[in-house]
């Protein structure tokens, strides 16, 4: 019977760690930044889950203080990561907004050298003030 | 092969597979082209830090190493936290 718990126990702590070294094989190879927010959540959520639970039941089991301490590590994690993620979602995208990309169709009025196209609001505004001064010199 | 070595081969196997992604966790925490992938490589290593804790406490059947990885776990979060918030408002203590 022992025996058998331990094998499990062996076999649950591999898939551990082998998500762990998922997420951080995707966090090196992966190539922009949101992609590689996208690989370790993994690692913290299976992988870290799967060795915190074979912890509490190797001390449980086999051990000679059998206190399951370990879930509180367990559901500080698993509450902390989404919101950490979050966190660092949006610090990305608040420095990917400082580098605006350009109008559309920008690029190839430069290349034909034409004049940038005119913004929409002020050519409206100004065609909205001269239909009231128009009808204002025919009233 | 008794299941008692087979449980202490298969900790020490993971304890350096855990090494390992805590390597590559480096690499990128000193590499990253960003600021964010640096405090997303911080985030990832202090948990895989956790991991490498819990199962050196497995393979010495103690009991010890649960408080040093329970405030890793809460100051990685905690730092982690407070870049974001420095990075995206250059400010902390608003």
């Amino acid at each position: 019977m022992i025996t058998a718990i331990q094998i499990g126990l062996s076999i649950v702590l591999l898939f551990g760690c082998f998500f762990i070294l998922v997420g951080a094989l995707g966090l090196v190879k992966l190539s922009t930044f949101f992609k590689r927010l996208h690989a370790p959540t993994k690692a913290s959520t299976l992988g870290v889950g799967c060795v915190l639970a074979s912890s509490v039941a190797y001390h449980i089991f086999l051990g000679e203080d059998p206190q399951p301490r370990e879930l509180l590590i367990t559901v500080f994690l698993f509450i902390t990561s989404p919101i950490s993620a979050h966190l660092m979602a949006k610090a990305a995208l608040s420095l990917l907004m400082e580098t605006r990309p350009s109008l559309p169709g920008n690029e190839r009025a430069e290349e034909e050298q034409l004049p940038p196209p005119e913004p929409v609001r002020e050519q409206s505004l100004e065609g909205t003030d001269e239909t009231f001064t128009a009808n204002d010199t025919t009233r | 092969m008794t299941g008692f070595e087979v449980i202490q081969n298969t900790l020490v196997v993971c304890m350096h597979v855990v090494g390992l992604a805590m390597l590559l966790c480096t690499w990128r925490l000193l590499r990253g082209p960003t600021v964010p992938d640096r405090i997303l490589a911080l985030d990832t290593l202090s948990i895989t830090a956790i991991a490498e804790l819990m199962l050196f406490g497995m393979y010495l059947n103690s009991a010890i190493y649960f408080e040093a990885a329970l405030i890793i776990a809460m100051l990685g979060f905690g730092s982690t936290v407070v870049l974001s918030k420095f990075v995206l408002r250059r400010d902390i203590v608003e």
